[in-house]
Parts: structure tokens; C-alpha cells; sequence
């Protein structure tokens, strides 16, 4: 039986307090990427009841995706942005998705992103990851930034961690495994960065930050 | 003096462009922090650093 809005809101408020719901339920964060990062970013959020999610891809889920992103066999072929929400869906009935099928570019991502409050930068291309870390405080510094650099491979689990740079831009990673060199991305390694980014976007909508 | 990434640089009154033209950076994997800020790409050239200035420079990596 899937829950009423109602028994779900109050199921959230449960576990964390009326208050802090309240702002998550008001909140739209931007997930830029729905791959390994931002597939694991976007349950995060979903489960925290996140109001709404602004989910932007533009590539469709692959065999090669599935040992670390969070799609089904069964989507093979579909499009992320179409999949992605149809699994959030399923975790949390009532939260709200805006989906882009393109590729973000310095061009267009003022636009996409115009309504979200936080952004998380979730691309596998480093290039990608500098485009958008440059434009957003350029162009929409209003926004909170949250990026990922390093975490290929299977280094140690504490190396990484959330990092702010500036008031608006926080990094999560260990900043040096590059896949290029390592040659490997296993599932628990990249959650652990997502699972950083995504708790760092809670930890921004309840107005604590990094020192 | 000049930090950057945590190393003193004797190159007050240079930009940020001639600092970065002698370095191994990759241009297009970076981002530059200047004393709490984000450098936008576009003013690297016209960006003259100060005696005292705080740079950090990401250098992002692959994988996601």
C-alpha cells in the first residue's frame, strides 16, 4: 500500500523534526549528471523528502551503468532522466521532479538551473565538473555549489571528505583519484562521495556549514 | 607575498594568467579560489595579484 501524502509527511517529520522537514519540503536542489554520483545523490534526497528535484542527463542507462548506479536491468536503454525519476518515485511518492533529457553546457545551464536553491555537480568528465564550478558563481551566486572530485578507485573510505571552499562552493572527494589513472569506480567508493554531497545538501538547508 | 595552494610566491603585481602559464595545470580542469571567491575564467588576464592574496586552485579529477 503506498502511504496517503499525509502518512508520509508525518513519517518524515518524525525523523526529523518539523522544523528541518519543513525546510527540506521547501527546498529544489539541481542534481547536473544522474550517473554513478548523481543516481545515489538523488536518493538521498528523495528519501529526505527533498520538495522538489531537478534531475539533468542526457545519456541512457547502460549494462555497464548498473554496478554502481541506481537503475534496474529492466531500464537498460531508457533514458536517466525518465528512469531515475520512475525508481524515486517509488521511494517517495510525493516529492516533486523537473527532468531535462540534454547536456549542460556553459550555454544552457543558467537556464536549468535557475530555479534550484543548491546545485550538485555530479559529471564523470573533469572538464564538465570546471565548466560548471566556474559558471555557477559567476553567473547564478546566489546558488550553493557542491562538486565531486576523486573517488575512483578503491582507496581508503576516509580519504573522502567535504571540503568548503568558499562560502557558496563546497568540494567532496579525496580530490586526487583520477579514473584515468586508476582505471576503476566500484560502487561503494563513488555512494561514499554522493553520500558526502547529499549530506552536505542537508547540512545547508538546516544552516549548519562546513568551518 | 603571494599564496597559492598553501606555497609562498614572490609575484605580487603579476596576474593570475602568468602565474598559471608556468604551472602544469590542465586550464581546462581548473578553478581558481582567490581570497574567498571564485575568479571567473574570463578575468584570469586582467586578475593582478596582491602582496597578502589567499589562491587556491582545484584542480578537478575524473570519475563519477
Amino acid at each position: 500500500m503506498i502511504p496517503t501524502k499525509e502518512e508520509w509527511l508525518s513519517a518524515l517529520e518524525q525523523r526529523h523534526g518539523k522544523e528541518l522537514q519543513k525546510r527540506f519540503s521547501s527546498a529544489a536542489v539541481a542534481v547536473c549528471g544522474l550517473g554513478g554520483l548523481g543516481s545515489n545523490i538523488a536518493v538521498s534526497l528523495a528519501r529526505a523528502g527533498i520538495g522538489k528535484l531537478i534531475l539533468i542527463d542526457f545519456d541512457r542507462v547502460d549494462v555497464t551503468n548498473l554496478h554502481r548506479q541506481q537503475y534496474k536491468a529492466s531500464q537498460i536503454g531508457e533514458y536517466k532522466s525518465k528512469a531515475l525519476p520512475e525508481n524515486l518515485k517509488e521511494i517517495a511518492p510525493y516529492i516533486e521532479f523537473e527532468t531535462y533529457n540534454v547536456k549542460i553546457t556553459e550555454d544552457n545551464a543558467t537556464a536549468l538551473l535557475q530555479n534550484a536553491d543548491i546545485i550538485c555537480e555530479a559529471f564523470d568528465n573533469a572538464e564538465c565538473k570546471a565548466m560548471l564550478t566556474n559558471i555557477v558563481p559567476e553567473r547564478l551566486p546566489d546558488k550553493y555549489l557542491i562538486a565531486a572530485s576523486g573517488m575512483a578507485g578503491l582507496g581508503s573510505a576516509n580519504a573522502i571528505k567535504t571540503r568548503k571552499v568558499t562560502n557558496r562552493f563546497y568540494l567532496c572527494g579525496d580530490e586526487v583519484s583520477d579514473v584515468a589513472e586508476t582505471g576503476r569506480l566500484v560502487s561503494s567508493r563513488v555512494m561514499l562521495c554522493a553520500a558526502h554531497q547529499a549530506h552536505m545538501v542537508l547540512r545547508i538547508l538546516a544552516g549548519e556549514f562546513e568551518t | 607575498m603571494i599564496k597559492i595552494n598553501g606555497k609562498e610566491f614572490d609575484i605580487a603585481d603579476k596576474t593570475l594568467a602568468y602565474y598559471l602559464a608556468d604551472t602544469n595545470y590542465d586550464p581546462k580542469r581548473i578553478a581558481v579560489e582567490r581570497n574567498g571567491d571564485i575568479v571567473p575564467k574570463s578575468q584570469y588576464g586582467e586578475t593582478v595579484l596582491k602582496d597578502g592574496d589567499i589562491i587556491e586552485i582545484v584542480s578537478f579529477v575524473g570519475g563519477g
